[in-house]
C-alpha cells in the first residue's frame, strides 16, 4: 500500500462517517429530493470525464471520455434541475394556497 | 491554467459546499437552498478542473457537455411528477455508467500499461459498480414504466448465478493489475457486470423497488468513488462516498418499512403464486361494496379522516383530486390528515412528493408511528389505492410473507372506505383481509373518477 492509497482511504472513509451523520437527520418528506439531490452530486464523476477529454486522447478512448462526458452531464444538469423543481412545490404551497381552483 | 494546489483547494471548497447542501436538505424550508449550495459545489469542481488542464481538444468538450446539458435539461423540466421513480432510475443509472466510461477511456489510452495496481482496481471495481448501476436502473426503469413484467421472480438458481458472475467480475477486476491494456479482460468485465446488472434486479417485484431504487443510488455514489480511486481524484471519493452513505441509509430505512432485510429482498421475491400461507382465498369473506354517495356522507358526517396514499394514488394521477376533497371536507368542519408509509409507493419519499405537488401542507402528512395511533380515533379512513401497507395479515399472520412489516392500522378506525380498480390483490399477490372487515366498504373504479364524484357530493352536501 502507498502512502496515497492510505490518504485517499481515510478521506473515503472519513466521507462516510459524515455523510452518516448528516443524512440521518433527513425527514421522510424529503427522501425523493435528497435521493434525486445526492444523486446529482454522484454525477461529480463528470470532473473525471473532463479529465479524460481534456487530455485529447485518439481513437477509442476519445470517444469513451465524450460519451462518459455527455452521461454525467445529463445527471448532473438533469439531477439538480428536477431535484429543484421538486423542492419549489414543498416550499411554494403557502403562498398558493388560497385563490387556486376549488 | 491554475495550480494544482488551486485545484485541490477548489475541491476542497466543492466537497465543503457538498455537505451544507447535504445538511440543508433535512428541512423543507432550508432544503431549495441545500440544492443550490450543493450545484454551486459541482460548478467550481467543474470550472476548476476546466482551468487546470490544457483542453487538447475543444470541440469534444463542447459535444459532451451540449448534448447532457439539453438531454439532461429537457428531462428534468419535461417529466411528471408522477413519473418521478423513473427519472431517478435513469439518472442514476447515467451516473453509474459515466463513472465506468471515464476508467475505461483511462484503460484504452496510450500507456495504460503505466497505471499503478491499486488504481487499477480501484477501476474495476469502478466499472462493475457502475455497469450494475447502469444495467440495474434501465430495468427497474423498464419495470416502472411498466415495459418490463413488474411480477418477482423467485428462483432458486438465480441467486447462485448472481454470485458467480459476481465473484467472477471481481476476479477480472483484479486480473487487470497484471495486463491493464489486455482487451479480453476489460471486455470480459464489462460483459459480466452488464449481466450482472439484469440478472441481479430482474428478480425484484414492483413493491420492493423502493428498496432497490435507494441501493442502486448508493452503488452510482460508490462507483463515483472508486473512480476517484481510479483517478486519484480526491472530490469524486468524498462525493461518491457522501452518495454512498446517503443511499445505504434509505435502503435501511425502506428495508425496515417492510421488515425484510437487503439480501432478503434481492433473493427472495415476495408473494409468488405458490400460495404461501395466510391467504384469505378468494370468496372467502363477503365484501361490502358502497357507492360515492354513501361513501360522501361517511365523510362529511366524519370528525377525523385520515387518508392513506398508495401507488394506486400515482397510477390514476389523483393526488390533485385528494386535496380538493380533503379541501372540501375541511370546509365543513372535518380534520383530515395523510398516513405516510415509508414503502408507500415506487420510491423513498414518493407519495410525499406528490401530495406536495398537489400542495398538499406537509404538516399535515404523518409518519406511521405518529399516525397509527390515531386510527382508533379517525371515524373514517380512505385508503386509495394503497394495499400491502394496511394488510393486516402482517401483524397477525405468522405464515404470511409480509408478517412483521409496520403496517398502517386503517382496520382500528370507525369504518374504512378502500377505493380500488378491483379485487386484485397488491404486487406482493397477497388477498387483504381489510377489504371484507365489516366496517370495510369497498368503491370500486379508478381512484381519480371515483374521487371527482366524492369532491362533487361532498361539496353538495
Amino acid at each position: 500500500m502507498t502512502v496515497e492509497l492510505v490518504g485517499a482511504l481515510m478521506v473515503f472513509v472519513l466521507a462516510v462517517f459524515v455523510g452518516f451523520e448528516i443524512i440521518s437527520r433527513v425527514p421522510p418528506t424529503l427522501h425523493t429530493p435528497l435521493m434525486s439531490g445526492s444523486n446529482a452530486i454522484s454525477g461529480i464523476t463528470i470532473v473525471g470525464a473532463i479529465v479524460v477529454v481534456t487530455a485529447g486522447y485518439a481513437g477509442v478512448a476519445r470517444w469513451l471520455g465524450v460519451a462518459a462526458l455527455a452521461m454525467a452531464t445529463i445527471n448532473v444538469v438533469g439531477g439538480y434541475v428536477v431535484t429543484q423543481r421538486m423542492l419549489n412545490m414543498f416550499t411554494s404551497r403557502k403562498k398558493s394556497r388560497k385563490g387556486d381552483r376549488s | 491554467m491554475i495550480s494544482t494546489a488551486s485545484l485541490q483547494l477548489s475541491y476542497l471548497v466543492a466537497a465543503v459546499l457538498f455537505i451544507m447542501g447535504l445538511r440543508q436538505l433535512s428541512s423543507p424550508r432550508t432544503a431549495p437552498k441545500g440544492n443550490a449550495t450543493s450545484a454551486v459545489g459541482m460548478l467550481i469542481a467543474v470550472a476548476a478542473t476546466l482551468l487546470a488542464f490544457h483542453i487538447v481538444k475543444p470541440v469534444d468538450f463542447l459535444i459532451g457537455v451540449g448534448a447532457g446539458t439539453l438531454i439532461g435539461g429537457v428531462l428534468a423540466l419535461r417529466i411528471q411528477m408522477t413519473a418521478m421513480p423513473q427519472l431517478v432510475a435513469l439518472f442514476n443509472g447515467l451516473g453509474g455508467v459515466a463513472s465506468s466510461l471515464v476508467v475505461l477511456a483511462e484503460l484504452t489510452r496510450p500507456k495504460a500499461a503505466a497505471l499503478a495496481g491499486s488504481s487499477l482496481v480501484a477501476g474495476g471495481l469502478g466499472i462493475l459498480i457502475g455497469n450494475i448501476t447502469l444495467m440495474g436502473s434501465l430495468v427497474a426503469f423498464g419495470k416502472l414504466q411498466g415495459v418490463i413484467p413488474t411480477g418477482a421472480i423467485r428462483s432458486r438458481t438465480l441467486p447462485w448465478v448472481n454470485l458467480m458472475l459476481l465473484l467472477a467480475s471481481l476476479a477480472f477486476s483484479g486480473a487487470l493489475i497484471g495486463a491493464p491494456d489486455n482487451p479480453v479482460i476489460v471486455l470480459s468485465l464489462v460483459g459480466l457486470s452488464l449481466v450482472l446488472g439484469v440478472t441481479g434486479v430482474m428478480s425484484i417485484g414492483g413493491a420492493d423497488m423502493p428498496v432497490m431504487i435507494a441501493f442502486l443510488n448508493a452503488l452510482s455514489g460508490l462507483a463515483a468513488s472508486a473512480t476517484g480511486f481510479a483517478l486519484h481524484n480526491e472530490v469524486l471519493i468524498v462525493a461518491g462516498s457522501l452518495v454512498g452513505a446517503s443511499g445505504v441509509i434509505l435502503t435501511n430505512i425502506m428495508c425496515k418499512g417492510m421488515n425484510r432485510s437487503l439480501g432478503n429482498v434481492m433473493f427472495a421475491g415476495v408473494g409468488i403464486a405458490d400460495g404461501a400461507g395466510g391467504v384469505v382465498a378468494p370468496g372467502g369473506g363477503i365484501v361490502k361494496q358502497a357507492s360515492p354517495e354513501e361513501a360522501a356522507l361517511m365523510l362529511t358526517e366524519s370528525e377525523l379522516v385520515i387518508v392513506v396514499p398508495g401507488y394506486g394514488l400515482a397510477v390514476a394521477q389523483a393526488q390533485h383530486t385528494v386535496r380538493q376533497l380533503a379541501d372540501e371536507l375541511e370546509k365543513k368542519g372535518v380534520e383530515v390528515v395523510y398516513a405516510m408509509h415509508p414503502v408507500a409507493g415506487r420510491m423513498p419519499g414518493h407519495m410525499n412528493v406528490l401530495l406536495a405537488e398537489a400542495d398538499v401542507d406537509y404538516e399535515k402528512l404523518k409518519d406511521l408511528d405518529e399516525v397509527n395511533p390515531m386510527f382508533p380515533q379517525a371515524d373514517t379512513v380512505l385508503v386509495v389505492g394503497a394495499n400491502d401497507v394496511v394488510n393486516p395479515v402482517a401483524r397477525t399472520d405468522t405464515s404470511s410473507p409480509i408478517f412483521g412489516m409496520p403496517i398502517l392500522d386503517a382496520d382500528k378506525a370507525g369504518s374504512c372506505i378502500v377505493l380500488k380498480r378491483s379485487m386484485r390483490p397488491g404486487f406482493s399477490g397477497i388477498d387483504n383481509p381489510l377489504y371484507t372487515n365489516d366496517r370495510t366498504m369497498m368503491v370500486f373504479g379508478d381512484a381519480k373518477d371515483t374521487l371527482v364524484e366524492l369532491v362533487a357530493r361532498v361539496k353538495q352536501s
